[in-house]
């Protein structure tokens, strides 16, 4: 395509926003309230997998094995483990370090007291252990039953109560922006897909005159194609400045406010959510407007 | 240059535009296509300008078979021919110098070329001097000659111009076809369909007839005045 072509290409779509300009108001209106929303469920969201990841961070599983192995079959253990591919650190307990962990978590680390007790022995002697974390919480079931199917591993200890309520709670709200998000589109699809079929009705004449001395397809379809873009590329630029200002709002209220909320939630900064958020949104914006101006040109253009 | 081969056009209603039309002509010629209302004649230049596409017979336009024609290949034979309306189809948001320069717009000319191109051609038409005007501004004379320079500006082949006198007072109608006289006169071949039987009859051209969608006559130098 020649620059010349571009030019007007471009001139066009802007006179036939300009034209129509209530219908491209209604459209990028919609595509905004759409992108905006899909905004605040992506900062939901993305805060809410933050902080599953912060947990998971923290939950470990421990491995116990059978009395009586020798230290060589722990260590082939150890290796097995780590082949599991949701494994993401491993760290070997030996039992001294297991008795001094437990008398510093309960007699305050008073060795001359627990000796008295117990004299030179360690309580715990059998109970050296592996520490994992893992890479996928959700994936930990399966893991621990790949565990305990090694032999000679006694008792896989894990803890998976909050962070399977976290993943379920994140997989619900993903899903229902999903799907509230999905159902914008589509108004918005056909609010633009009607924007443009009112601006190629207004130029019907035009275009039958184009057609007529010799224009090709992709001439006459292409001002209509820059119009949805520059639909799509507004109403995605708006939300995310929106979402920007929003975003640092809420979370200066919340942590002004709500010590208690902005204690227990780590919340994401405004630049890593605009980061995720401006890029898709974009994409978004700019591809249903492409979309819709194709699907309706092609079915309004053939002269 | 134009065949047309037992062209038959029946529409989806049943009613039967053309009925097994042939007819040829050279490059170069100026033909009349003259009948009443309801005859054909629309039909015909709908036909030629690929709008529509027989039920029967084949076109042949410039040694291209309609029938074989892909639809990216009709923008490249439309530019071959130039098209006038009766009512001059003019952008009335458009200057007369816009409305000639869309047509290189069009066929992706450069601004070079069209800067250079229009006023060679608004001047050939007669209207050099208003090129800044926009089409309600001028005579219904004026607009068709803007019509026929936007038909001209890419040198088309043949001109295809359907009742371009339809609107026209007499002396109006005399100087579009003397117009379309000195372009055929340039080598152009010119297919002027019309029911304005002083013109055919002054111009003296091969005439060809219709009549409910058949030819009844095909005359060298006729006119209306060899009606049946």
């Amino acid at each position: 395509m020649k620059i010349n072509t571009i030019r007007y290409s471009f001139k066009q779509g802007f006179i036939n926003i300009r034209r129509n300009l209530l219908f491209s108001l209604a459209s990028i209106g919609t595509i905004i309230a759409c992108l905006f929303l899909f905004g605040v469920f992506y900062s939901v969201v993305y805060n809410m997998k933050h902080e599953v990841k912060m947990i998971e961070d923290s939950l470990t599983v421990t491995v116990f094995f059978e009395q009586g192995i020798d230290e060589q079959r722990i260590m082939e253990i150890g290796n097995e483990i780590k082949s599991i591919s949701n494994v993401e650190t491993i760290n070997y307990i030996s039992s001294d370090v297991a008795w001094k962990s437990y008398v510093d978590d309960v007699y305050n680390g008073d060795m001359n007291y627990v000796q008295n007790i117990f004299g030179e022995d360690n309580p715990l002697e059998d109970a050296s252990s592996y520490e994992l974390t893992l890479k996928d919480i959700s994936k930990q079931d399966a893991t621990v039953k790949t565990i305990k199917a090694i032999p000679n591993v006694r008792k896989v200890n894990s803890s998976d109560g909050t962070a399977n309520s976290l993943n379920s709670i994140n997989k619900f709200v993903g899903y229902a922006s999903l799907g509230l998000i999905g159902i914008l589109l589509l108004v918005s699809m056909f609010l633009i897909s009607n924007t443009i079929t009112i601006g190629i009705s207004v130029r019907k004449e035009e275009i039958a005159i184009m057609k007529l001395i010799g224009a090709k397809d992709s001439f006459v379809r292409t001002p209509f194609l820059v119009e949805g873009v520059m639909i799509g590329v507004i109403g995605s630029v708006i939300p995310v400045i929106l979402l920007y200002f929003m975003y640092d709002g809420v979370v200066d209220y919340l942590a002004k406010h709500y010590n208690v909320v902005a204690n227990l939630i780590h919340f994401v900064s405004t630049g890593e959510i605009i980061k995720g958020v401006a890029p898709i949104a974009l994409l978004l914006g700019v591809g249903i407007g492409f979309f819709a101006s194709l699907l309706t040109t092609h079915k309004h253009l053939h002269v | 240059m134009i065949v047309l081969d037992h062209v038959t056009m029946q529409y989806p209603t049943g009613k039967k535009a053309l009925d097994d039309v042939t007819f040829h002509i050279n490059k170069g010629e100026f033909v009349f296509i003259v009948g009443s209302s309801g005859s054909g004649k629309t039909t015909l230049i709908k036909l030629l300008l690929k709008e529509l596409t027989p039920t029967k017979g084949e076109i042949t336009v410039e040694g291209k078979r309609y029938s074989r024609l892909k639809r990216k290949e009709i923008p490249m034979l439309r530019r071959k021919l130039g098209v006038v309306f009766q009512d001059f189809r003019l952008l009335k948001d458009r200057t007369v110098f816009e409305n000639v320069a869309f047509a290189q717009q069009v066929i992706e000319k450069s601004m070079k070329e069209i800067r250079r191109e229009v006023p060679a051609m608004l001047t050939m038409v007669g209207l050099a001097d208003q090129y800044k005007q926009y089409p309600r501004e001028l005579s219904g004379g004026e607009q068709q000659r803007v019509a026929i320079a936007r038909a001209m500006i890419n040198r088309p082949d043949i001109i295809l111009a359907d009742e371009p006198t339809g609107d026209l007072d007499p002396k109006n109608s005399e100087e579009i076809m003397t117009l379309l006289d000195e372009i055929n006169k340039k080598g152009t071949t010119v297919v002027v369909v019309t029911h304005n039987r002083e013109i055919v009859d002054e111009m003296k051209k091969r005439v060809i007839r219709l009549k409910k969608g058949k030819i009844i006559s095909d005359v060298e130098e006729g006119g209306y005045r060899y009606e049946d």
